[in-house]
């Protein structure tokens, strides 16, 4: 073969290990531009973290109420005992409202969970604002013991009207493992 | 400098070396072609033995021969081998073979990258396969290994289905790269992009795709290494993780796949229907930019395989609109197939039976998939047996059957020999049969209900069970008369002509039958601006 063919077949070569390596790199940055896009949109039902209170407060509208139903899960074989202490509450948007969850360990050893939130239906998570909850932190609990866990949370006043319960769920997960090798580390 | 140009000239006309050394250090396109077409070969017996024991438990409900667990890796194993060792690497040995052929160029323009890509899959494939074999057993996640099956709760062997996946995608990304480069390259002087014959068109585009998409499933795999082993928590949601972003990340690799499977079949299928039905190819430039809308599309569409995973409706929305346009550039190549046909002085040899049922079988895989892209409709069909009819559709008569064309369509040029026509149609009719006995009654179990990937089935689903056996062991057995028909022909029969088909146009007829082992060592003159 010639030469400049071969100069030719190298840059043509060269241009497409770039594409592969370039490729590569956007799997990965799939992963937070996933996160973004979840949380502009409130995909899948994604919270988000902790909320502030603006200065000025929010306004309550006493005209309608809304059903807060809460539920809890435990992933896989996580056999802490973790419930709510209501099952639903009728609130007001715009009030602050305060609940707690119930968790023991009944497991031999000292465990470390975390529970994850999620809202249904999905479009109404961007209008569910937790000023303090349990989610937040990670729980650890030693043999035995047992903790009510805080939450407190406003529902936006510009909920849709359409909106008339949400559901929020805590799957809990134990993450004793992860946190272990996390401190070895 | 003439001592020079001899050694040069010596080097290019020597004939193979001999012995086992010839296929382990071979750089020529046509060797390298044959080794993809025997692996492939050995690949898709070993897949449809495991399709086979899957048949088999499945012919009566209940459990009969093997526990679930074993089921589970069956499904697992057959999906991966048939997707990655079966369908892939018989286009890849295929593009080998006619790519060079087809622009007039010596060989591929990286030949020793070649012999990388190819003998990287042995080793890949024995690493899958040895999983079997394993204390708790093969990969069972199924081949599309969602998270957190394949994490969490997979066996201790998925460490090794990663690191075949990622030998398996570095294979495919030598091997596309070549093609590229070689079609980019070392066409024979004069001939356009627009003068390429259907099949070296589909292939650079599958090229891209793969070149686009392989290292993303890469991405992908070593996410999983890592949250196996390194305690990252990309898939993990008590890590503060997303299982759904694993999906996400996967189909965007997976959608582009399946057209990965079936884009190098719609440029075989164009080769063959013009030759036997004695025309031009109908609407060539429409082939080309149908065949590129195609791939542009299947980068966009790809949520449609998680409808059900909890979306958006405006999501919904979207992913069915997109997936629903692509039947418009699929339906203009199914029309030209039919005008190719239309008034043309057709004759049905095996390679063209092969290319008739794929334009007929391919289609109603495709319709199905239309059934499946209106999201209300989805949420029903979802993880059922009709999908398992859907994709079995597009792939088996689909991708297998062009696959089959192809080597029937060119084995003559390859040894030079005509294959055994009657053997070939035998073969093709209960192949034809076989398939349909198989797949058929899929539709109709899935739309009663009855879900995928599971070893056993309520009662109502146990008659059309019982025939898609009976079809899946037809087609099974039928595949060992074809290994027949190409040893016989490789051993001898009656000698082909350099043309091997009246009519067949393009420049792998105009060199002798069996294609000598250095073919184009000079480009060709072309014969005129007709190639398309």
């Amino acid at each position: 073969m010639a030469m400049p063919n071969q100069k030719l077949q190298t840059r043509t070569t060269l241009k497409l290990v770039g594409v592969v390596l370039g490729m590569f790199a956007f799997g990965f940055a799939l992963v937070p531009l996933y996160d973004i896009y979840c949380q502009v949109t409130g995909a899948n039902g994604k919270t988000a973290s902790a909320y502030v209170v603006p200065e000025d407060g929010i306004a309550v509208d006493a005209d309608r109420w809304v059903t807060v139903q809460f539920l809890t899960n435990n992933n896989a074989s996580m056999p802490w005992s973790f419930r709510p202490e209501v099952r639903s509450m009728k609130v007001r948007p715009g009030e602050m409202n305060q609940t707690t969850f119930y968790a023991s360990n009944p497991a031999g050893y000292t465990m470390t969970a975390q529970a994850i939130p999620s809202v249904a239906p999905f479009h109404a998570a961007e209008y569910m604002h937790k000023t303090e909850c349990f989610c937040f932190e990670q729980q650890v609990l030693a043999t035995g013991e047992a903790i009510d866990m805080p939450l407190r949370f406003i529902i936006d006043p510009y909920l849709p009207e359409s909106v008339q319960t949400l559901t929020l769920s805590y799957t809990l997960f134990d993450i004793t493992d992860m946190t272990a090798s996390a401190a070895a580390e | 400098m003439s001592a020079v140009i001899e050694n040069h000239h010596d080097d290019h006309h020597h004939g193979p070396d001999k012995g086992l050394m010839r296929w382990v250090l071979t750089t020529n396109h046509k060797d390298i072609g044959t080794l993809y077409l025997w692996f492939s070969f050995a690949m898709f017996l070993t897949g449809g033995c495991m399709a086979l024991v899957i048949r088999a438990e499945l012919f009566q409900p209940g459990l009969q021969l093997v526990v679930p667990e074993f089921f589970n890796q069956m499904t697992t194993m057959h999906g991966l081998i048939m997707v990655f060792g079966a369908v892939m690497p018989a286009f890849v040995g295929l593009a080998n073979w006619l790519v060079p052929m087809m622009i007039g160029a010596p060989d591929m323009a990286l030949p020793r990258m070649n012999n990388y890509s190819f003998w990287i899959l042995p080793f890949a494939f024995s690493m899958l396969l040895s999983t079997l074999f394993m204390e708790g057993g093969a990969p069972n996640f199924g081949w599309t290994f969602y998270a957190p099956l394949s994490t969490e709760y997979a066996p201790p062997s998925v460490t090794f289905f990663i690191f075949a996946v990622h030998l398996m995608g570095i294979s495919s990304i030598m091997g596309s790269i070549n093609v590229v480069v070689t079609i980019l390259n070392l066409r024979a002087p004069g001939m356009r992009l627009m003068d390429m014959p259907l099949f070296v068109w589909t292939w650079l585009i599958t090229a891209y795709l793969l070149i686009a998409v392989m290292p993303v499933l890469a991405g992908v795999v070593t996410m999983m290494l890592m949250d196996i082993h390194f305690g990252t928590a990309f898939f993990s949601a008590g890590g503060g993780g997303d299982p759904v972003l694993f999906q996400h990340v996967f189909w965007f690799f997976g959608h582009p796949e399946v057209y990965i499977m079936i884009l190098p079949a719609f440029g075989i299928v164009s080769a063959i229907i013009p030759t036997f039905a004695r025309k031009k190819l109908f609407g060539y430039d429409s082939m080309v930019y149908a065949t590129a809308s195609i791939a542009f599309l299947s980068f966009i569409v790809w949520a449609h395989h998680m409808f059900t995973v909890g979306m958006p409706i405006a999501g919904e929305l979207y992913f069915m609109y997109a997936t629903m346009l692509i039947a418009v550039p699929t339906g203009v190549k199914v029309f030209n197939w039919a005008a190719t046909m239309w008034q043309g002085s057709m004759t049905f040899e095996t390679p063209m039976l092969f290319a008739v049922a794929f334009v007929i079988l391919f289609t109603i895989g495709g319709l199905s998939g239309l059934m499946l892209s209106i999201v209300p409709a989805d949420f029903q069909y979802h993880d059922t047996y009709f999908v398992v009819a859907h994709f079995h559709y597009v792939l088996v008569p689909g991708s297998i059957f062009s696959i089959m064309a192809a080597a029937y369509y060119w084995l003559p040029k390859w040894t030079g020999n005509m294959y055994d026509e009657t053997l070939g149609k035998t073969h093709f009719w209960l192949s034809f049969v076989g398939v349909n006995v198989t797949f058929f009654p899929q539709h109709f179990i899935g739309l009663a209900g009855m879900p995928r990937r599971y070893p056993d089935y309520a009662l109502q689903f146990a008659d059309w069970n019982m025939v898609s056996s009976v079809g899946a062991f037809i087609f099974g057995f039928s595949q060992l008369l074809f290994l027949f028909i190409v040893i016989k022909c490789i051993m001898g029969g009656k000698k082909a002509t350099d043309e091997v088909w009246e009519g067949a146009e393009g420049l792998e007829w105009t060199i002798a039958s069996p294609a000598p082992y250095h073919t184009f060592s000079t480009p060709p003159e072309l014969p005129e601006r007709s190639m398309a």
